[in-house]
């Protein structure tokens, strides 16, 4: 049972890093615009202005 | 500032300029970056991103364009030189139509906030569950001793930040709520979750079996997700509603003690000050005509089709349309004092009597939260009389408050409102009060207001093609050089005739009477019956002379699209149809008749509207009021639930529960029936929670509940409720 102290902290460390991903998703207003991003992968534009 | 926390329900800082501070520094750097913001009605897809975004990127001086779909809006970046009126136009060559937004009429930026806020601790409280349920899972499978306790503890690690941080929200309206000395819904959501997570603490202080850490956290979850719904509705109704509201900046015409004009925002107008009103305009607040004569469209105020001629002297109401003549007012009296105020009064004093409506989950909330908190009581002092041990004891009470917390019932109302008002959205109908569906599913009256709903509220010409073809052309060229609406009415009606207009010369208008010209050397007339030397007929009509010969030209109102097809639609639901008009009682029986409504009231002022509706109600009806003009907002607002749509007035809108955002009358008829199945989905949603109870709660009380249990009840009676709500979705 040992393998708990590595295995227990891994998960821990693994979804804490999801977590921290949404986050940074939620920070960076990427939930701002759902249709609008779900439609843009659609055009064949070059989108180099991001989000400003 | 602080208003616009306390709309939000944020907790408003102790120290206003905290708050104030960051937001008047977004403020500026949107000014300093030369934002601008505009609306896109139109825009629906891939394409049109690209084309907006194209087009106003290659405009000179823009720096950067992004569309946001989600809400129509384009957001620009530009030099301060660039104005939104050249934006619009670059647009419109383009085909788009766009509007300009006055972003300080926007609180775009407290709604992002809050909404971020929420979904910030969905997403904690989220990643807390999953890891809780995985060392759960190997506790429930047989995990013991040392094993089960440092899952415990490590379970306890996570939740008890997890709770103190995402479940704030529920702690803190729970307190509120306890301070009104009130029992809502979060009273007993707070307390199961508390007594959860300190009952399932102290057992693993005592290395005990059972702790209900997953089912606390489990509980928040789910909770916060309803709120979100809940949440999200609104705030997509009210940023569509603040839309509205910001697309018409209301601005007058000051004219100087030197004479020079300057253009000023209405809200700073005083009484004594000196106005130009054009022809076309609004009256901007209540005044006094000094010089200038002309005719007023009174129809917003009174109802009336018939323009009414005013001339030096006379007063004007704010709201007015002035049609013909130039004029120079002084204003008696603006904002609080003005009669468009003295409305709003008026319905604020009515809207406080609709707010006592309770909603199906306040009356949900308000029965079951003494049960919950009678039965964990209870359970606990038998338990306590029987076995003399407070530890089970409290275990068995706090099992029962978890089992029977309100999971499901934060999630049915929500639920179903979000996908009900989604469906209506997208059918061009605004939901802007939250309980505004359950009320409309209930309605089985409905009083319609005549000019600008059933009717477009412009004139047709009927007699056009009677008339010979020299006084037609004649007609059509002396109704171009006027702005009044009869006489637009018949120049628009000539021309899908395929009239040519006639030579005419020495053309002038004389406002308050109607036009006259010279025509092959006699003289013609196009106006009043006195004016013209015409008898006069009854109804609504402009009369033609040429030389001798008289010509009437009666014009007709013109039925809104949809309007009959709403109106027989209801009367075969067996819906009691009404109509109330302040416009003249035989033009409103012509109408009455045409569309087969039998009861209907003319020459109505906005309180007798409001008192038909009110008779109406004591006699136990259930009123739907549509109307769209400054005479009905008080009726609007003494209604059950109202509808306007979107070309009323920003105060009939402000005051109605539902906006129209098509120019079709038909989504009423849908919205019915949708609120009707929306209203039978929520019962359904309790009758399925109660259900969940009224299983669990027996074998809880009999201290037979444990956490696994705990967790399935939960999930599958969160999961069965929101399916239901979603089957609404696809529904037809």
């Amino acid at each position: 049972m040992a393998i708990l102290s590595y295995l227990i902290p891994v998960s821990l460390l693994l979804g804490g890093a999801g977590l921290a991903a949404f986050f940074w998703a939620l920070r960076a207003r990427q939930y701002e615009d759902p249709q609008g991003d779900a439609q843009r992968i659609l055009s064949s534009d070059y989108d180099n202005h991001p989000k400003p | 500032m602080v208003d616009v926390a306390a709309d939000m329900h944020l907790p408003v800082s102790a120290c206003p300029a905290c708050a104030a501070a960051p937001a008047a520094c977004a403020v500026a750097q949107q000014a300093a970056r030369g934002g601008l913001l505009l609306s896109l009605p139109a825009i629906h897809c891939a394409i049109c991103i690209s084309d907006v975004e194209r087009a106003l990127s290659h405009h000179r001086g823009v720096r950067s364009a992004r569309v946001n779909l989600t809400l129509k809006r384009v957001s620009v970046v530009a030099e301060p030189t660039v104005t939104a009126t050249e934006l619009i136009t670059c647009l419109a060559q383009i085909g788009y139509e766009a509007h300009e937004l006055d972003q300080t009429v926007l609180s775009l930026t407290q709604t992002d906030k809050a909404g971020r806020d929420l979904l910030m601790r969905i997403g904690v409280s989220g990643f807390a569950m999953m890891n809780i349920m995985l060392l759960s899972v190997a506790v429930w499978s047989g995990a013991d001793h040392a094993t089960r306790d440092l899952f415990h503890w490590i379970s306890a690690a996570i939740a008890l930040p997890t709770v103190i941080f995402a479940a704030r929200p529920f702690f803190a309206s729970a307190l509120g709520a306890l301070r009104a000395r009130r029992l809502g819904m979060d009273v007993p959501i707070s307390l199961a979750i508390i007594l959860a997570t300190g009952m399932s603490f102290y057992e693993t202080t005592q290395a005990g079996h059972h702790a209900y850490f997953d089912a606390a956290v489990m509980l928040t979850f789910f909770l916060l997700v309803g709120r979100y719904l809940d949440f999200r509705t609104r705030a997509v109704a009210r940023s569509a509603a603040q839309e509205l509201a910001a697309l018409e900046v209301a601005r007058a015409t000051r004219l100087r003690d030197d004479g020079a004009e300057e253009d000023i925002p209405v809200a700073d107008l005083c009484p004594g000050d000196r106005l130009r009103l054009r022809p076309g305009a609004r009256v901007p607040a209540d005044a006094v005509i000094e010089t200038g004569r002309s005719e007023m469209d009174r129809s917003v105020l009174s109802g009336e089709t018939l323009p009414v001629t005013v001339g030096p002297g006379d007063s004007l109401c704010a709201g007015e349309v002035n049609l013909t003549g130039p004029m120079q007012l002084r204003v008696t009296a603006a904002g609080r004092d003005s009669a468009l105020h003295r409305m709003a009064d008026l319905v604020a004093h009515a809207e406080s009597a609709r707010s006592k409506y309770t909603s199906l989950a306040e009356r949900a909330a308000r029965a079951y939260a003494p049960i919950v908190h009678l039965l964990a009581l209870s359970s606990f002092a038998v338990w306590l009389w029987f076995s003399r041990d407070m530890r089970l004891s409290l275990n068995v009470a706090s099992a029962v408050l978890i089992i029977t917390c309100p999971c499901a019932l934060g999630l049915a109302v929500p639920a179903v409102v979000t996908s009900a008002s989604g469906r209506l959205f997208r059918r061009g109908m605004l939901i802007k009060s939250g309980t505004a569906l359950e009320r409309l599913a209930q309605v089985d009256t409905v009083v319609f207001d005549k000019t600008g709903t059933l009717t477009l509220g412009e004139p047709q010409p009927v007699d056009l093609p009677k008339l010979d073809p020299r006084a037609l052309s004649v007609a059509a060229a002396l109704a171009q050089g006027s702005a009044h609406p009869l006489a637009r009415a018949v120049a628009s009606g000539a021309s899908a005739l395929g009239v040519v207009p006639a030579l005419l010369e020495n053309l002038h208008e004389i406002a308050g009477d109607g036009i006259a010209a010279t025509y092959q050397g006699q003289p013609v007339r196009l106006g009043r019956a006195q004016w013209v030397g015409c008898d006069s007929v009854a109804a609504t009509a402009t009369y033609l002379r040429v030389g001798q010969a008289c010509h009437v030209i009666r014009c007709t109102d013109q039925l809104r699209e949809g309007a009959a097809e709403v109106v027989s639609a209801l009367i075969n639901q067996g819906i009691h149809v009404l109509l109330v008009s302040g416009d003249a009682p035989a033009t409103v029986q012509d109408l009455a008749q045409k569309l087969g409504i039998a009861q209907w009231h003319g020459a109505a002022r906005p309180e007798d509207k409001a008192r038909v509706i009110a008779n109406a109600t004591a006699n136990g009806a259930h009123v739907l009021m549509v109307g769209d003009g400054l005479n009905d907002t008080v009726a609007l607002s003494t209604a059950y639930v109202s509808i306007s749509p979107a070309s009323a007035l920003d105060a009939a809108r402000a005051a109605s529960d539902i906006v129209l955002m098509g120019a079709s009358l038909m989504p009423v008829v849908q919205a019915l029936h949708v609120a009707r199945s929306a209203r039978r989905r929520i019962k359904q949603n309790f009758a399925i929670a109660a259900g969940y109870n009224m299983i669990a709660v027996p074998v809880a009380l009999a201290g037979l509940a444990t956490p696994l249990g705990a967790a399935l009840a939960m999930s599958a009676s969160s999961i069965s409720v929101s399916l239901n709500a979603l089957r609404l979705k696809s529904g037809r």
